[in-house]
């Protein structure tokens, strides 16, 4: 046999699973992101009470698809002034930064395709701060005053609240102990407790800081369809802008899933130390088989046999994944039953990320836009200040219990006080200071006006 | 394991394209960006040895390394702002204040 | 085998886009050509299981630093096309210096390879898989013996930081 063949052969032989978690990532990623623009029309339309798109597909499942083709299908135009080169880069880069920071994410106990790095978290946020790299480039090339516009607001934007994320993944890494995604997730379940009660303020200030850094509303800036067309994506058109959109939509997956990785308890159930719970286990098998089954009554009543014929499918392949639940549970020593602990894992994971995504969505509904001198100021006046406080605190909790012996829910309880107390003093202070500071605008500008 | 000559060697021309770019260049930024380059191979080199010798004080090194080159960038940037804002170039042939 | 593989890789990339890097008219250009020279280097990293310093060098060097080097380009429009090289006497300096820089380490090194023993001392590594947690060192070396360089490391980038706020902020006229 082929030496070279042999080695090749040997080392899928080795790596198959993260081979494989890798190539599902790539693929099944723009699927999830299409049907997140999807779930988000939905949103969009459910809140003044509209159905949203309807016509593809039984309640307009099948739109994504449509959407993805006609965007492959139109016309790929460049500015005449664009650097080509950059041009062509941009958006490849923030895809992949989205796509390889993906890499480190744990969807399960079994799903993660870089399993034994050292510094798992730190890859996933590391990574993908260089999406904005992408963005800020796209912005230069296109030789546009909007997009260079978005492009200079994106990158002020993202340095100032990538601090915040960091400084408030470092209170739930305080309390984990680790880097490594698996062992954190472990660890919140040695604790019996979601890192999320533990550091409620580093949750929150997380929760902020993640919506800034994918410019979702109310942060849109960089992309504010009323002031700068769109923004940095004013001159792409066709496959270049799906691929900014899918960086867009991974990257919301990608902060998702950091959040709910270090704060809510990864792919463990809730409460997963209580007993009496345990019929919870049994919530995925019931949720895929009524899907199912709701699949299997609706069929026969399509219009069109297309669309009868999906839902069969979609109703043949969840009773299958629920037959493995079922089934596979007692076997614990079979390769199935690791098929079923990633499965189950990979359900609440991704029940936990879609709640979160979920929160992004109505904050984006329900909030207007906010101006970019009040970014700044919320950002750097108000949210970093607040996250390092967070970090004292969650630190000196950690050293009460270790230390001192306290109870760690008085321990927490007491630092969580007295870190909002210092949001309240922040607030204040803030408050008096752009009094201050807009007494001072208006007094230039009258200085200004008497110059003139 | 390779032996570490090639991590040299690699060092090596990084640092001499730096050295090249520093001397060349009349864009200030990029004489910045060349600079970065040459700590860059500095960091390359620490590490090595760091992995060959077994001691993890040349990561620390490094490390040390990046942070001075973070806070060089910021000043040196910020001194390019400013000269930008007063003189509207930013090209090193041009930066004759002190010749007059 | 991998890991030669892995180095010559990352090495020629690295090699490669610095010298595009120092060649290029367009600041923007060179920009992202040290971006891919530090990517390639943080690649080098981690093929020396340096894990924590791979991370370090791709948040701080190029989510940082370099995001930091492209807001400024695009402040400080440049726009004209520039004539490269000072003049031809400096090509001639540069290649000068670079060439006795050059020849003299890589002698240097290409000798200590020669006569293992009179050069460089270098011991066999430890295999990979019998290294210490990678960032657990680290932290450990940082914050007990290099615990002072530390903080004057963190003075320092205060300093810095500090420094060009005032040095960037745009000066106003004193009342």
């Amino acid at each position: 046999m082929n030496p070279t063949l042999h080695s090749i052969l040997a080392f899928v032989q080795t790596w198959w699973v993260e081979l494989l978690c890798a190539v599902l990532i790539v693929l099944v990623v723009p699927l999830i992101a299409g049907y997140l623009a999807l779930v988000e029309r939905k949103v969009m339309a459910d809140m003044p009470a509209r159905l949203g798109p309807m016509r593809v597909g039984p309640p307009g499942l099948l739109q994504p698809i449509a959407d993805a083709l006609k965007l492959l299908i139109k016309e790929d135009s460049i500015p005449d002034n664009a650097d080509r080169f950059i041009f062509w880069l941009a958006p490849v880069l923030s895809v992949t930064a989205a796509l390889t920071s993906m890499g480190a994410v744990a969807f399960g106990p079994w799903f993660q395709a870089a399993r034994d790095i050292n510094i798992g978290l730190l890859f996933v946020v590391g990574v993908s701060s260089l999406g904005p790299i992408g963005i800020v480039l796209g912005g230069w090339a296109s030789n546009n005053h909007y997009s260079i516009i978005g492009a200079l607001r994106s990158t002020a934007q993202l340095i100032s609240y990538e601090t915040t994320a960091g400084f408030a993944l470092v209170s739930g890494l305080l309390l984990a102990g680790t880097l490594n995604v698996r062992a954190i997730v472990e660890a919140q379940r040695t604790d019996h407790a979601w890192y999320i009660f533990l550091a409620p303020v580093g949750f929150s200030t997380y929760l902020i800081a993640s919506i800034a850094e994918t410019n979702r509303a109310p942060f849109d800036l960089p992309a504010a369809a009323s002031e700068l067309v769109a923004g940095y994506m004013t001159e792409y058109s066709g496959f270049r802008w799906s691929l900014y959109f899918l960086a867009e939509y991974a990257n919301m997956i990608v902060v998702a899933s950091v959040g709910t990785t270090l704060f809510l308890g990864g792919w463990l159930r809730p409460f997963p130390n209580v007993h009496w719970l345990g019929w919870l286990d049994a919530a995925p098998t019931l949720l895929l088989a009524a899907v199912g089954a709701y699949c299997v009554f609706r069929a026969g009543k399509q219009p069109a046999r297309l669309q009868s014929l999906v839902m069969w499918a979609v109703a043949f392949s969840s009773f299958v994944v629920s037959a493995i639940f079922v089934f596979a549970s007692p076997f614990s020593h079979l390769p199935l039953a690791k098929m079923h602990d990633g499965l189950y894992g990979a359900f609440w994971f991704l029940l936990k990320v879609s709640a979160y995504i979920y929160i992004f969505m109505w904050l984006r509904f329900a909030l207007p836009r906010f101006r970019f001198e009040q970014l700044m100021r919320l950002g750097w006046h108000i949210l970093i200040p607040l996250a390092l406080v967070n970090v004292v605190g969650v630190a000196i909790a950690l050293a009460l219990h270790s230390e001192f012996s306290w109870n760690r829910w008085l321990a927490t309880f007491f630092t969580t006080l007295a870190t909002l107390g210092a949001a309240m003093m922040l607030l204040r202070w803030n408050d008096k200071y752009s009094a201050a500071a807009a007494l001072l605008a208006d007094s230039s500008i009258a200085e200004d006006l008497h110059a003139g | 394991m390779m032996p570490i000559g090639h991590y040299l060697f690699l060092s090596l021309a990084l640092f001499l394209i730096g050295v090249i770019g520093v001397i060349t260049r009349r864009n200030v930024i990029i004489v910045l960006m060349s600079i970065e380059l040459i700590l860059n191979a500095v960091n390359i080199n620490l590490v090595a040895f760091s992995r060959y010798f077994g001691d993890v004080a040349g990561q620390v090194f490094a490390l040390f390394i990046i942070a001075d080159a973070a806070a060089e960038a910021a000043v040196g940037l910020g001194i390019i702002i400013a000269f930008f804002h007063n003189r509207e170039t930013v090209l090193a042939d041009e930066m004759d204040l002190l010749k007059w | 085998m991998l890991d030669s593989v892995i180095f010559y890789f990352f090495a020629g990339i690295a090699v490669i886009s610095a010298a595009l890097m120092v060649t290029r008219r367009n600041a923007i250009h060179s920009a992202v050509f040290l971006i891919t020279t530090l990517l390639a280097t943080a690649g080098i990293f981690l093929q020396l299981r340096a894990e924590f310093l791979f991370i370090a060098q791709i948040i701080l060097y190029v989510g940082g630093i370099m995001v930091l080097f492209i807001f400024v380009i695009m402040l400080v429009r440049l726009d004209v096309p520039l004539p490269q090289i000072r003049s031809g006497l400096q090509k001639w300096i540069a290649l000068f210096v670079a060439l006795t820089v050059g020849v003299e380490a890589g002698v240097v090194i290409f000798l200590a390879r020669k006569a293992p023993g009179q050069g460089l001392l270098i011991p066999n590594p430890a295999p990979a898989d019998k290294l210490p947690p990678n960032t657990e060192e680290l932290a450990n070396s940082l914050f007990r013996s290099y615990l002072l360089p530390f903080e004057i490391a963190s003075v320092l980038l205060l300093v810095a930081m500090v420094g060009a706020v005032v040095m960037a902020k745009k000066r106003t006229e004193a009342p």
